[in-house]
């Protein structure tokens, strides 16, 4: 088998803009699965609403498209009835961290044996472009028009913080990092949670003055910094520019999870 | 063979889900219908089932449904105010034809209203709360046997017509305590087996398609958006949606007589009582006092969806009395299929209806 063998290739075109990060992470993801010899048969994509979830329409496994914000509680409900399944979450900035906040700190809480990948667009784009809780401040949308006045989340330390075992960020520019951290995400017994930023030209970029959609693609590769190399330059004395991306491994630990197979 | 108990309606209700082979739970505690989930909380693990208490309501909704589609009967209990956080996964549940219980012990509403006494006000919720053109079952318990009974019962609609099927209890049927005989074994249903594996939500004339579960290879896309036989998203096609909807509202509307469980006292009598729930005590009470007046009374298990036929097992009657624990929900359902007048007898507040009260009331219409 090969990640390609995993694409419901009937549902092909799929909906996401030209120029969409989404699918560099369903790519990603999918090797991913494949590498780790997972089956089809007993792999299930559960997401929310927007255009991160409708990822699992297009894999070939028995997947759920739930409601806005509520993959996490549904998926939560999959994998305690028939642990035997592997389950993995696909979800947006909006759906998770908005709408869904509530789900994913219980989740992680509870470091139930999902793995949960963030496509982190910073914007609602399926309903055009309305700010997210990720938004960065002063960046424009079609509801935050002079500039979002409020602080974004930093997902990866609410995730740290609540108690999820694995937790890695990584852009859609780094494809090779993003799929062995999608591999140790899914390896790992408990929550595991993956954030990934990625470019959406048409709604975000369009208004934020990325010209093109490798414009994005530069200004994150450009503004990010591993975390042992920001967490040298901090011991150091260096002060990091607000604007900094912190990439890679922020937490791999062993407590205590639930749901896993025995 | 049977064994007798004195159980809380609560108690049978959680029993009677754990012999109708009920193996998750997922759930928020809430007043008061608290006792259920702390049943399934000690019993489950025991019998090799799942309890989780969710954050909220929503999630322990979400959580039964994907429980649901991993293959486990799957319940949750609430009230008013938890009750309405479901309605959206609700009709997730309903256009998504994923079978589970969810049982609501009614409170006075609305909003917190009256946490710890009875109501009947979320009759209409669960027929018209979630959005959309939708037919779910709602039964409704008398007795703690009921509260056992028509819980499993529950299961095996929720199985056959792969649905959301509600027990629309409430605060007086929930907490009371009475003699039980329990069965040793009960009747179970099965889901029906997938035809065609291309195909997943195909049906056939009964409008009800097999249950692809999770795990076995369908590769079954499940979504709540209008979607195609396949399960795939089929938004802007309005012959699609209507094909579906339409499937869906029917499938449920079209074996209403079927589904629609009822009981008959004096079945010749001009003066007729409608009941379901608490107030049918009362009027069980009012009957037992007055024998020599010969009132009738039909006693409603199944409210949605209403079978019509109920009403003509009283070819006599000239008047319908309708006494409800709210302001006369159900009693407008009636006027719709009858030219008989229904008087509404509401009571909002907590209390029930005294039979004396209700007998004041008889005496006017003899």
């Amino acid at each position: 088998m090969s990640g390609d063998d995993w694409l419901r290739k009937d549902r092909l075109p799929h909906i996401w803009c030209a120029g969409c990060g989404n699918g560099t992470v369903v790519n990603c993801t999918l090797a991913a699965v494949d590498e780790i010899g997972w089956q089809r048969a007993n792999t299930v994509f559960v997401s929310g609403i927007g255009c991160s979830s409708r990822a699992p329409g297009y894999v070939l496994t028995d997947s759920l498209h739930t409601t806005h914000g509520r993959a996490i509680a549904f998926a939560t409900g999959v994998k305690l009835a028939d642990p035997s399944l592997n389950v993995v979450v696909i979800t947006g900035d909006g759906d998770l961290a908005a709408i869904g906040g509530n789900h994913f700190i219980h989740a992680c809480r509870r470091n139930i044996d999902l793995t949960v990948i963030c496509m982190n667009n910073q914007i609602y784009g399926m309903t055009g472009g309305q700010g997210s809780p990720t938004t960065p401040m002063g960046k424009l949308s079609t509801t935050t028009p002079f500039g979002s006045v409020e602080p974004a989340f930093d997902l990866t330390e609410l995730a740290k913080a609540a108690g999820a075992n694995y937790v890695a960020r990584w852009t859609g520019f780094h494809v090779k990092e993003l799929t062995k951290a999608i591999f140790s995400g899914l390896s790992t017994k408990g929550l595991a949670f993956i954030e990934v930023l990625v470019q959406c030209p048409t709604n975000y970029g369009r208004r934020n003055k990325y010209r093109s959609v490798t414009d994005q693609i530069d200004y994150m590769k450009t503004h990010s910094v591993l975390k042992q190399k920001a967490d040298r330059l901090r011991e150091e004395g260096n002060e990091l520019p607000e604007d900094t991306i912190i990439l890679g491994e922020i937490v791999k630990r062993s407590l205590p999870a639930m749901g896993v197979r025995k | 063979m049977s064994r007798v108990e004195f159980w809380q309606g609560n108690t049978a209700c959680a029993e009677g889900a754990l012999a109708a082979g009920c193996r998750f739970f997922g759930g928020y505690p809430i007043t008061p219908s608290t006792e259920i989930a702390e049943h399934m909380a000690r019993s489950l693990p025991k019998a090799g089932g799942v309890f989780v208490q969710m954050e909220d309501e929503i999630g322990g909704i979400a959580s039964v449904i994907g429980a649901s589609w991993a293959g486990k009967r799957a319940m949750t209990a609430t009230s008013g105010p938890g009750f309405s956080l479901m309605m959206e996964n609700i009709g997730f549940a309903l256009m998504t034809e994923t079978p589970c219980v969810i049982v609501n012990i009614q409170r006075g509403g609305p909003s917190t209203g009256q946490p710890t006494m009875a109501g009947q006000g979320d009759m209409l919720q669960c027929r018209y709360g979630s959005h959309g053109d939708i037919s779910p079952i709602a039964l409704v318990p008398a007795s703690v046997e009921e509260m056992y009974s028509l819980t499993v019962h529950a299961f095996n609609l929720a199985d056959i017509y792969r649905v959301p099927v509600f027990i629309m209890a409430d605060e007086i049927i929930g907490h009371m305590r009475e003699r039980i005989e329990v069965p040793d074994k009960v009747q179970l249903s099965e889901r029906k087996p997938v035809i065609d594996p291309t195909h997943p939500f195909r049906a056939g004339c009964d409008l009800i398609p097999g249950f692809p579960t999770f795990g076995k290879g369908y590769a079954v896309h499940v979504t709540g958006l209008t979607h195609d036989d396949r399960g795939y998203p089929c938004t802007t096609n309005p012959e699609m949606h209507e094909k579906l909807v339409t499937r869906l509202f029917n499938k449920v509307e079209s074996v209403r007589d079927e589904i629609s469980l009822f009981e008959t006292i004096n079945t010749d009598s001009k003066v007729v009582f409608i009941s379901y729930g608490a107030p049918a005590r009362a009027v069980e009470q009012m009957l037992h006092d007055h024998p020599e007046a010969q009132i009738g009374h039909l006693r409603l298990k199944t409210v949605w969806p209403f079978g019509e036929r109920c009403l003509s097992q009283f070819p006599n009657a000239e008047v319908f009395l309708f006494p409800e624990l709210n302001l006369g929900q159900i009693s407008r359902e009636i006027e719709r299929h009858t030219r008989i007048p229904v008087i509404s007898i509401p009571k909002i507040g907590g209390n029930l209806h005294l039979p004396q009260e209700l007998w004041e009331i008889t005496e006017r219409y003899l």
